[in-house]
C-alpha cells in the first residue's frame, strides 16, 4: 500500500513536471499595434523567453521599387510609417538626391523640414496616445487625437491627403506651401507647448504611471548600440545619437535646436525623450516658418514628374510627346554607376535607403533600414525577465509601427 | 577619420582580403572577400580609431549577370563617437552561398542576417536562429534574387491554397451557400473571348 | 400578507437597480466622454438616452458562441454565480429608514460573502473557457479578490467597533447619535483603505487587471458573448452600486442628511450613491493601470496594515473616551 502510494506520487511529480506557459500574442490583439506576433513563454507572469514573428504586412516594397522609377517608388514610401508618412517621403527624396546629385533649392529644404517635424509630431502624438493608452490611461489617447487631427487637417490642406501624402519629389516638394497654410501652423505652434502641458499633468508625476514606467524594459548605453537602436529609443539610454545632428539634410544645419538625451534606458527616459522632442519639433517648426526663404520649389533639373528643363525644350520640338519624355527621363545624365546610403531621422529612428543603381532610370536594388524592424527584433532583449503587463509598455516605448517593419 | 583613409588603413592592415576601394558621391564603399569578414568587422569595432559601434544597414545585393561574383552582402558601418562612415562590401559567391554571422560584434545583426538569408538565400554561419523572417517558413525560394520570377511563377504559395480550400469549406456556412472560385475565369470573361 | 409585502419590495428594488444598472452604463460613456472632450453616444434618441435600451436589445439578440473545448456546465454556470450573488447583496441595503427587504443582524458579513462569490463566477468563467488569455485573467482576479477583501474587511471593522453592530440599519443609527453625524470623520483611515479596496473588489480601473483590455484582450470575459457577456457586465456594475451604498451606510449617515427633503426618503441616500459612482468614472477617465505584482503589494504591504494600525486606534479611542 504504501509503495503504491509512493509510486503515485511519483507519477504526479512527474505529470506536474515543469513547463512554462506559452501564450501567443497578437496577430490579433490589441496593443501590438498592428499584425505583431509575441510567442510569450510565461512562468506565472513573468517572461521567460519571447520570440517575435513579423513579416504578416510583407508588401515587397524592395522588389517592387526595383521595377519602378525613382518618382514612381516614391508614394510605396507613404505606406512604410503609415503613421508619419511625410517623414518617408522626404527621407526617401534626399537619398534619392543624393543618389542623383541634385541641389535642393532652399525653399524646398526649409518646407521638407516643416512637414519632417510636423510629421514627427503627428508619430509622437499617436504614440503618446497608444502608449498611455496600453498603460490605462485612456484620456490621453483622445487628447493626443485632437492636436493629430489639426496637423493631419494641415497636411490636406498642403498636399490633399491626410496620411498617404507624396508631398516631396525628387528634387524638391511637388506643391508650394499657402499663406494660410503657414498662418494656421503658426498659431498650432502657439498652442501647442500648453497641450503638451496638459498632457503630461495627466501622466507625468502620476504615481502608478511611474510605477508602471521606471526601471522597466532597461536596456544599457552599450547594448542599444549594439542592438542597432536609433531615434528616441536610443536617446533614452544617454547615447547621443541623431541624424539630423551628425549627418544634417535639408534645413537642419540652419535651425537651432537641441537632442534631449536620458540616462537609464528605461521605459519612462524614452517617454521622456519623445515628450522633450515634441518642444524641440515645436520650435524647429517655428524657426522655420520664420525664416522661409522664397524661390523655386523644386530644382530644375529633377529627374522627376517635374520635367526637367532639357526635356521641355526638346518635347516642345518633338512630335512623339509621351515616348520622348519616357526615353530622355530613363536617359537622363544624373543616373549614375554606384551606391549609395542615406538616411534620416524619422519619428521612429533612422530610417536609411541603400540604393544601388546601374546608370539606369530605375533603382537596381534599393534596400530600406527601418527603424521598427530593428526594434522589434531587440524586443526579446528587451521584455526578458519582465512582466505580461509590462511587454505592453516596452512595445508602446519603442514605438513600432508594422508596415515599416515588414515592408 | 576620411573614409578613403579608413580604406587605406583597412587595406594596409588585411592585404589580401581587400579586393577594391569604389567611391560614389562622397561615400567610399570597400569590396572585400568574406573568407575573415568577422575578424575585419570586429577590427573596424574594436580599433579606438575606428569604432564602427553602430550597424546601420546590411543588405545582400544580387549582381547577376553583371559581376562574376554573383552576390555582396552590404555593411553599412557608422561610428557614433568618431562620427565617420564606411561601406563594407563581402562578395559571395552563388555556388558557395554562405558567410560568417556577425552578430558577435553587433547583436541588432541578428534580424538583418535573417532578412538577408529569407530574401536572398544567403546562409549566415553562427547564427543564433536562422529561420525566414518576413515570408513564410514554407515559401519557395528567394525573392529578391534577380532570376525569382515576377509572377510567382505561376503558381500560388501553399498557405494561400489552403485558405482557399478553407473558404471553399467554409462557404456551406455563408448566405448564399455557395462557392465561387476567385482563381477561375468568370463566364463573363469566356464568353468575351468568344466573341473576339 | 408579508410574505406578498417582501415579494413586492424585491420587485421594487430589483427593477430600480436594474435600471440603474442600465443608466449607469450610459451615464458613464456621457460622464467620460466629456471628460474626454467628445460627446458621448448621441444617435439613439435625444442625445444618446436611448444607447441603453438599443445597448441590451443587441446583446440580447447577438449569437451566443461557445467554444468547443469549453466546459459546457460551468461555463454556462459562471455568470450566473456573478450576477445572482451580486443582486442578493442589494438585499440587506437599507436604502431608507425601516427599508430593507432583509433586515437581518450580520448584513456586513452578508455582503462580504456574496462579494466573495461573484469572484467565483470570475475564476470560474476564466477556466472554464479554456483560454489562456481568459485564465490569466482568472486567475488575477482570485488573487486580487482575496487579497482585497482583507483590507476591506478590516476596514470596516472600525465601522463595526464603534457602532457594536454588524446590522447596516444599526450602523445608520448609530452613525446619526454619534457626535460627527457621520463616520467619515473618526474612521477617515479606515474609509480610505475602504475605497481603495472597493475600487479593486469591484475590478475597475486602476484595478481592473482581470479584465485589462491592453494585456489580456478582454481577461475572463474573452470567450463570452451576446447574453452571456451582458450578465457579467451588469454583474459589474451592480456590484459598484452595492460598494457605493456599503460606502454610503457605513461611512456617510445613510439615509441621513442635512435636512429633511419631504416625501423622498431616500433623496440623500441615492444623492451619496451617485457621487460614489461618479468618482468612479472620474477614476477611470484619469488613472492608468496598476501592475499584478504592484497591486498586489499596495494590498497586502499599505492597505492591510493600515486597516490594523486604524483597528488599533479606533480601539484605543474608545477605551479611553468610552
Amino acid at each position: 500500500m504504501q509503495e503504491n502510494k509512493a509510486e503515485s506520487k511519483e507519477i504526479v511529480r512527474e505529470e506536474m513536471a515543469y513547463e512554462p506557459y506559452t501564450i501567443a500574442m497578437g496577430p490579433q490583439h490589441p496593443a501590438t499595434h498592428g499584425v505583431l506576433k509575441l510567442d510569450l513563454e510565461l512562468d506565472g507572469e513573468t517572461i521567460l523567453n519571447c520570440t517575435p514573428t513579423v513579416g504578416f504586412l510583407h508588401r515587397g516594397v524592395e522588389k517592387l521599387a526595383e521595377n519602378l522609377s525613382y518618382a514612381q517608388t516614391l508614394p510605396l514610401t507613404d505606406r512604410l510609417d503609415y503613421i508619419a508618412s511625410m517623414a518617408n517621403n522626404v527621407a526617401y527624396s534626399i537619398a534619392v538626391e543624393k543618389l542623383l546629385g541634385i541641389e535642393v533649392p532652399m525653399r524646398a529644404k526649409y518646407i521638407r523640414t516643416i512637414v519632417m517635424e510636423m510629421a514627427r509630431l503627428t508619430g509622437h502624438l499617436l504614440w503618446l496616445a497608444t502608449h498611455a493608452l496600453d498603460i490605462g490611461a485612456m484620456t490621453v489617447f483622445l487628447y493626443c487625437f485632437r492636436e493629430r487631427e489639426n496637423l493631419l487637417d494641415m497636411f490636406e490642406e498642403i498636399c490633399g491627403a491626410r496620411l498617404t501624402t507624396s508631398y516631396t519629389c525628387v528634387g524638391g516638394v511637388r506643391q508650394d506651401v499657402t499663406g494660410h497654410f503657414l498662418e494656421s501652423l503658426h498659431a498650432f505652434t502657439e498652442d501647442f507647448p500648453s497641450k503638451i502641458a496638459e498632457y503630461e499633468t495627466l501622466i507625468d508625476k502620476n504615481r502608478i504611471w511611474l510605477k508602471r514606467t521606471q526601471g522597466v524594459g532597461v536596456v544599457s548605453a552599450e547594448d542599444a548600440v549594439s542592438l542597432g537602436l536609433t531615434g528616441p529609443t536610443l536617446r533614452g539610454s544617454g547615447v547621443d545619437y541623431d541624424v539630423r545632428k551628425h549627418m544634417p539634410y535639408d534645413a537642419y544645419p540652419y535651425v537651432d535646436f537641441e537632442v534631449p538625451i536620458g540616462s537609464k534606458g528605461d521605459v519612462y527616459d524614452r517617454y521622456r525623450c519623445r515628450m522633450e522632442e515634441m518642444h524641440q519639433s515645436n520650435s524647429i517648426i517655428r524657426q522655420c516658418i520664420e525664416a522661409l526663404p522664397k524661390g523655386p520649389i523644386c530644382a530644375p533639373d529633377a529627374p522627376d514628374l517635374v520635367m526637367p528643363y532639357g526635356v521641355q525644350k526638346k518635347v516642345a520640338a518633338d512630335a512623339t510627346f509621351a515616348s520622348g519624355v519616357i526615353k530622355l527621363m530613363r536617359d537622363n545624365e544624373h543616373y549614375i554607376d554606384g551606391d549609395v546610403y542615406v538616411s534620416a531621422e524619422v519619428p521612429k529612428g533612422e530610417l536609411g535607403f541603400y540604393f544601388v543603381s546601374d546608370g539606369r532610370g530605375v533603382p537596381y536594388r534599393m534596400h530600406i533600414r527601418s527603424p521598427s524592424y530593428i526594434h522589434i527584433g531587440a524586443l526579446p532583449f528587451m521584455c526578458k525577465g519582465q512582466m505580461v503587463a509590462d511587454v505592453i509598455a516596452i512595445i508602446g516605448s519603442v514605438d513600432v509601427v508594422l508596415g515599416e517593419c515588414d515592408r | 577619420m576620411e573614409p578613403l583613409e579608413i580604406a587605406r588603413k583597412l587595406q594596409e592592415r588585411f592585404p589580401d582580403q581587400v579586393i577594391e576601394v569604389t567611391e560614389c558621391r562622397d561615400q567610399v564603399g570597400i569590396v572585400v572577400r568574406k573568407d575573415r569578414i568577422v575578424e575585419m568587422l570586429r577590427w573596424l569595432h574594436d580599433d579606438p580609431s575606428m569604432q564602427f559601434n553602430h550597424l546601420a544597414d546590411l543588405c545582400g545585393v544580387d549582381y547577376l549577370g553583371k559581376k562574376d561574383v554573383r552576390f555582396e552582402v552590404v555593411y553599412n558601418l557608422y561610428s557614433i563617437s568618431r562620427r565617420h562612415r564606411i561601406r563594407i562590401r563581402a562578395q559571395v559567391p552563388e555556388d558557395d552561398c554562405q558567410i560568417d554571422s556577425v552578430t558577435s560584434i553587433w547583436m541588432g545583426a541578428d534580424w538583418h542576417e535573417r532578412e538577408c538569408f529569407d530574401l536572398f538565400g544567403i546562409t549566415f554561419n553562427n547564427h543564433p536562429d536562422m529561420r525566414r523572417i518576413l515570408l513564410p517558413e514554407d515559401w519557395e525560394g528567394y525573392p529578391l534574387r534577380k532570376d525569382y520570377p515576377l509572377d510567382g511563377g505561376g503558381k500560388n504559395w501553399k498557405g494561400y491554397d489552403e485558405v482557399l480550400e478553407k473558404s471553399k469549406r467554409l462557404r456551406k456556412y455563408d448566405f448564399y451557400g455557395q462557392y465561387q472560385d476567385p482563381t477561375k475565369k468568370t463566364g463573363l470573361e469566356e464568353d468575351a473571348r468568344e466573341q473576339s | 400578507m408579508e410574505l406578498l409585502w417582501i415579494l413586492i419590495k424585491i420587485l421594487i428594488v430589483f427593477a430600480v437597480v436594474m435600471l440603474h444598472v442600465m443608466y449607469a452604463t450610459y451615464f458613464e460613456r456621457k460622464v467620460i466622454g466629456h471628460m474626454q472632450v467628445r460627446m458621448g453616444p448621441m444617435r439613439v434618441g435625444p442625445h444618446g438616452i436611448l444607447q441603453p435600451i438599443a445597448d441590451g436589445l443587441k446583446l440580447f439578440f447577438k449569437e451566443d458562441i461557445m467554444p468547443t473545448v469549453a466546459d459546457k456546465k460551468v461555463f454556462y454556470a459562471a455568470p450566473l454565480i456573478c450576477l445572482i450573488s451580486a443582486l442578493s447583496a442589494v438585499a440587506v441595503i437599507p436604502f431608507f429608514e425601516g427599508f430593507a427587504i432583509a433586515n437581518i443582524n450580520i448584513g456586513i458579513l452578508y455582503i462580504f460573502a456574496m462579494s466573495s462569490l461573484a469572484s467565483y463566477g470570475v475564476v470560474l468563467a476564466g477556466w472554464s473557457s479554456n483560454s489562456k488569455y481568459s485564465f490569466l485573467g482568472g486567475l488575477r482576479s482570485s488573487a486580487q479578490v482575496i487579497s482585497y477583501e482583507i483590507a476591506m474587511g478590516l476596514s470596516l471593522v472600525g465601522v463595526m467597533m464603534l457602532s457594536g453592530s454588524l446590522n447596516l440599519t444599526d450602523i445608520v443609527h448609530a452613525q446619526m447619535k454619534s457626535p460627527f453625524k457621520i463616520y467619515l470623520i473618526p474612521q477617515i483611515i479606515g474609509f480610505f483603505v475602504f475605497v481603495i479596496a472597493m475600487f479593486a473588489e469591484t475590478n475597475r480601473t486602476p484595478f481592473d487587471l482581470p479584465e485589462a483590455e491592453s494585456e489580456l484582450v478582454a481577461g475572463y470575459c474573452t470567450e463570452y458573448s451576446g447574453m452571456r457577456f451582458a450578465l457579467f457586465f451588469m454583474a459589474e456594475y451592480i456590484g459598484m452600486i452595492v460598494m457605493s451604498c456599503l460606502a454610503v451606510v457605513c461611512f456617510l449617515g445613510g439615509w441621513s442628511g442635512p435636512f429633511d427633503v419631504p416625501g423622498i426618503p431616500f433623496f440623500w441616500f441615492l444623492i451619496k450613491v451617485y457621487f460614489f459612482i461618479f468618482v468612479y468614472y472620474w477614476v477611470r477617465a484619469t488613472l492608468p493601470r496598476y501592475r499584478y505584482d504592484q497591486l498586489m503589494a499596495l494590498g497586502w504591504k499599505v492597505l492591510i496594515p493600515l486597516a490594523l494600525f486604524n483597528i488599533v486606534l479606533t480601539g484605543t479611542i474608545k477605551s479611553m473616551f468610552g
